[in-house]
């Protein structure tokens, strides 16, 4: 008994780290003066690099369970934990100048942002219906604060709200979905309701009663059509740094949770799901990209953006097959790095009284700072699917898949809403380049933030020039 | 020599040629790199010439080395008598073109040479992969440079003119990738070489032929998808309508000879009267649009439409014949007249948007009706320009009398009528050509602007000359480049003529 705790307790390492991290950087915020909040930064970041030590040299390559089957090590938890240290690092590095300038640099920001990255650790390494909502929660409750965080702003306040009901409601069909299936498998464990299913007789209606909830349940954490109505008011109502960490990291923790319920728990029914998963997809994308040309508020752009990829990443896992789900994590992943890149990009032109907030705020930039130019011209591009850039790898990964299974024509409904969609790409493109500036005020980032920007941003040329080791990655971390 | 990565090297060098100058920043110096590394290039490309093994349709100066390997896309490229021509042509129209940006270009010259030596690698890279995702990835990625040259460096509807091209041109190809992605379904390969052996039914083969149409039509451009052509010509700088107009579209023509009928031959056959028949209006009725043009650029774009129109003609006339005689007699002619008329239409296309732009720069319009006499000021300049307009008519003894001579031959033996109708070409073109030089350059000066025209200065003469010299070399002796296509046609008639059903 004493041995198994204690292989337990190692197995989960990265979140104990976490954990008792997140009690220290609380309290000592307590004791540090104003003056040099910075230290907390600084520990914020050690914390996360601590984690993704942890994570990376404490797996030993296997599988392996722990907590009574509640909790679980893989290729997969590990690969995707890493990528949410890296994107969430990112993502404090380009909110601390935009926090100082709007006086909201305080300890809770960051203390919530860790718990958020807590919850999203113990989503992609849960194995039971119960830890993975538990993730599910720690995050989303942790994101509604951090939404409300600026308490002055109306819009603020309102988008927290929305968020807030929309995400209870959200989180309620996934649990009563959840409830459903235990009910009729009567197991909350992953492995285990994947095997009654598997059996003939498991696939009774009220099995896939349940799985209609939990399928609504994932479709409104992603904010896939219909379910979609949050995302632009959250992503233009929340303060910038919010916004960047809502619409990157947590995307790959949701799809650690689509992986975990649809293709490990309900791998059986996949013919049931994938249905329902074309029928969302065919909806984002067409609403996504189609609303978002008329967008004229850059965050809102971003958010319709969002959803036309969320349409794609359903695109592969709809495939059902190894390669499909390792498309999509591609494509998550990248996805994650994109967001973080673009509303990234708002945060390093913000200054002091000043923040980008409509399309044309971009004009111009060619001129005020060629080389944040060229690095949102790569992101653009990449979210846009232009060959060299690893968003081209994403999409074409996901068509392979689909057209590997026959989905031909939702691939070429796919590739021309991709056209209708680099539409409005572009249109941020020839307001930097084509455009003459307005604004004289220099643009003037903090010298760590260009460079990770720099690597942000090359990081799309460069991934998509040389795609290949992050998409076997994915392919073992889902053991094809 | 022959050791040497010699296609990598074509690709690469501009790549990261242009990267450097990005780097220099604007100052003289980056002009000055940006030519020594499109001399380089060019320089490169000549061993592809000399070392080139006449007499065989296999690849050659082939490169293969793994690239992606979860996705089995593998770095491999290759040359053949198809490719190589326009490899060449590429390398040698990208110095003219960095010389004739040399001056005129005032705003950010580093990114605008940068763009244009991107560019050139991008194409590069096109003519030579013979693996269909990096083909596609060349492809696509040619799109970037192109759109900011015209957006960036471009007239007043520049804006208007980069996203219908961008837009355009992204659309027709994506239904492409989705095609390449079904034959890899099918064939469990990303190489050219295996599509084209691979055995596909007809429907598929239809559904196929019309998604590679739709990349290529609008890259070529054939009517009625060719309206985002005069738009981008008559807004992009004088550099990126040549880089347009001689090479760009090329790559559409490149794209039915390499993909669309070796890959479908049935599904060409089935659908020739299509291609012959958008072809035919491409020549008669774009030429009659040539005729009315006010805008000199806007002129010359259509008359690239009708003379693109000849090369798709030549190209698939094969199967007109075949249908006609059961027979392959005179398709071989087509065929290499299609390839003769897109070499020689770059040389020509290219000189005249460099005439015109010669005249931009000093007079600042493009209307037609702003010049006239023009020969009375500039006497050198208009020996060129009444040249290769000439040229542009079919005047024998030019490289453009070869290949529209060899396609309406080729014509003749599949069915009269088609010859005649692309043989009005003969005289439409000379029409608007002509009618073109009488009202620029003879006549008596018309205004003040016309009078006080200086003559080419030595940059301007040498890019001309060396464009006159090719269009006549061509014109005069194009036996060397038919020695060069001629055993890849060959082999490629006979590959479309087994039928894959």
């Amino acid at each position: 008994m004493q041995s198994t705790l204690w292989n337990d307790l190692a197995a989960a390492l990265p979140e104990l780290w976490m954990l008792g991290a997140v009690c220290f950087v609380l309290v000592f915020d307590l004791f540090v003066p104003a003056a040099r909040r910075d230290l907390t930064y600084w520990l914020v970041q050690a914390t996360l690099a601590g984690a993704l030590v942890f994570t990376v040299a404490g797996h030993d390559g296997g599988r392996t369970l722990a907590f009574g089957g509640h909790y679980v090590v893989d290729e997969m938890a590990v690969l995707l934990k890493s990528a949410i240290y890296l994107v969430a690092g990112a993502v404090f590095l380009y909110s601390r100048p935009y926090l100082k300038d709007r006086g909201l640099f305080r300890g809770e920001y960051f203390v919530l942002g860790l718990f958020g990255v807590l919850g999203m650790m113990i989503m992609v390494s849960a194995h039971s219906f119960v830890s993975l909502y538990l993730g599910l929660e720690l995050l989303a409750l942790s994101q509604y604060a951090m939404v409300a965080f600026f308490r002055d702003s109306l819009p603020a306040s309102e988008a927290a709200m929305k968020y807030f009901v929309l995400g209870a409601l959200a989180s309620g069909m996934l649990l009563y979905g959840m409830s459903v299936l235990y009910g009729t498998v009567g197991s909350l464990d992953i492995a285990t309701v994947a095997n009654a299913l598997s059996q003939e007789e498991g696939r009774s209606a009220f099995a896939l009663f349940g799985l209609v909830f939990v399928v609504v349940g994932i479709a409104f954490k992603f904010g896939a059509v219909p379910f979609h109505m949050w995302v632009p008011d959250v992503y233009d109502g929340a303060p910038t740094s919010v916004t960047l960490y809502i619409g990157s990291a947590p995307k790959i923790a949701a799809f650690a949770m689509l992986m975990r319920l649809l293709s490990e728990s309900l791998g059986p029914l996949t013919g049931d799901w994938g249905q329902l998963l074309a029928v969302l997809l065919v909806l984002s994308m067409a609403v996504g990209n189609i609303i978002a040309i008329a967008q004229r508020r850059i965050k809102r752009m971003l958010a319709y953006s969002t959803i036309s990829h969320v349409g794609f990443l359903f695109f592969g896992v709809m495939a059902g097959t190894q390669e499909g789900y390792a498309a999509a994590m591609f494509y998550a992943i990248v996805y994650a790095a994109m967001a973080a890149g673009a509303f990234g990009m708002l945060l390093l032109m913000s200054r002091q009284g000043y923040e980008p907030e409509h399309i044309d705020d971009f004009k111009g930039l060619n001129e005020r700072h060629p080389w944040l130019a060229f690095l949102m011209l790569l992101l653009m591009f990449s979210m846009a699917g232009i060959p060299p850039t690893v968003g081209f790898y994403a999409k074409l990964a996901v068509i392979q898949a689909a057209v590997n299974v026959g989905e031909v024509w939702i691939a070429v409904y796919a590739v021309v809403l991709s056209v209708i969609g680099a539409f409005y790409y572009l249109r941020v493109v020839k307001y930097m380049y084509f455009d003459k500036p307005e604004e004289s005020h220099p643009v003037q980032p903090g010298m760590d933030a260009q460079v990770i920007m720099g690597i942000n941003g090359l990081a799309m040329l460069a991934l998509g020039v040389f795609p290949g080791g992050l998409m076997a990655l994915c392919l073992r971390a889902v053991g094809y | 020599m022959v050791d040497w990565p010699l296609l990598s090297l074509l690709i690469w060098v501009p790549i990261v040629g242009g990267l450097c100058v990005l780097a220099a920043g604007d100052g003289p110096g980056a002009k000055r790199i940006a030519l020594g590394v499109a001399v380089a290039t060019l320089l490169l490309s000549i061993p592809l010439w000399t070392g080139f093994e006449r007499g065989t349709a296999e690849m050659q100066f082939t490169e293969f080395h793994p690239w992606i390997g979860a996705f089995n896309v593998n770095y491999h490229l290759g040359v053949d008598g198809i490719s190589m021509p326009l490899i060449l042509l590429t390398t040698f129209t990208t110095v003219l073109v960095v010389i004739a940006g040399w001056e005129v270009i005032q705003y950010r010259v580093a990114q605008y040479m940068a763009a244009f030596l991107i560019l050139e690698g991008f194409m590069n890279g096109v003519f030579a992969a013979l693996d269909a995702v990096l083909f596609y990835v060349f492809f696509e990625a040619m799109l970037i440079p192109m759109f900011l040259i015209i957006g960036v460096w471009g007239g007043p509807r520049r804006v208007y003119a980069t996203l219908k091209f961008f837009l355009y041109t992204f659309f027709g190809s994506v239904f492409m990738l989705v095609s390449l992605l079904y034959m890899y379904s099918q064939s469990g390969s990303f190489s050219i070489l295996d599509y084209q052996e691979l055995r596909l039914g007809l429907t598929e083969q239809i559904l196929i032929f019309l998604a590679f149409l739709g990349a290529f039509a609008i890259k070529v451009p054939m009517w009625p998808v060719h309206t985002w052509l005069p738009d981008a010509h008559v807004e992009a700088p004088t550099g990126g309508s040549v880089i347009l107009a001689a090479i760009m579209l090329k790559i559409g023509g490149y794209g039915f000879l390499r993909f669309s009928l070796p890959i479908t031959p049935d599904a060409s056959a089935e659908l020739t009267w299509l291609i012959v028949l958008m072809s035919l209006v491409a020549v008669v009725y774009i030429g009659f649009v040539a005729l009315v043009q006010q805008d000199m650029k806007k002129l010359i774009a259509y008359s690239s439409i009708a003379h693109m129109g000849f090369t798709t003609l030549g190209v698939f006339l094969i199967f007109a014949i075949l249908q006609a005689t059961g027979g392959t007699v005179g398709a071989a002619l087509g065929m290499q007249g299609g390839m003769v008329q897109m070499v020689s239409h770059g040389f020509i296309s290219g000189a005249l948007f460099l005439c015109v732009g010669v005249l931009y720069d000093r007079v600042h319009s493009r209307e037609i009706a702003a010049y006239g006499g023009v020969v009375n000021t500039m006497p050198v300049f208009a020996s060129f320009f009444v040249l290769f307009a000439l040229a542009n008519s079919g005047l024998p003894g030019t490289s453009g009398f070869v290949g529209e001579f060899m396609v309406i031959l080729s014509a003749l033996h599949a069915d009269f009528w088609i010859a005649l109708l692309a043989a009005t070409t003969l005289i439409l073109g000379a029409a608007y050509s002509l009618w073109l030089v009488k009202r620029v350059i003879f006549g008596k000066v018309a205004n003040e602007q016309v009078a006080a025209l200086q003559d080419l200065n030595a940059r301007e003469f040498v890019v001309l000359g060396a464009l006159a010299v090719a269009v006549l070399a061509l014109g005069l002796y194009p036996g060397p480049l038919l020695d060069v296509m001629g055993p890849s046609i060959d082999q490629l008639i006979q590959h479309v003529t087994v039928s894959k059903l």
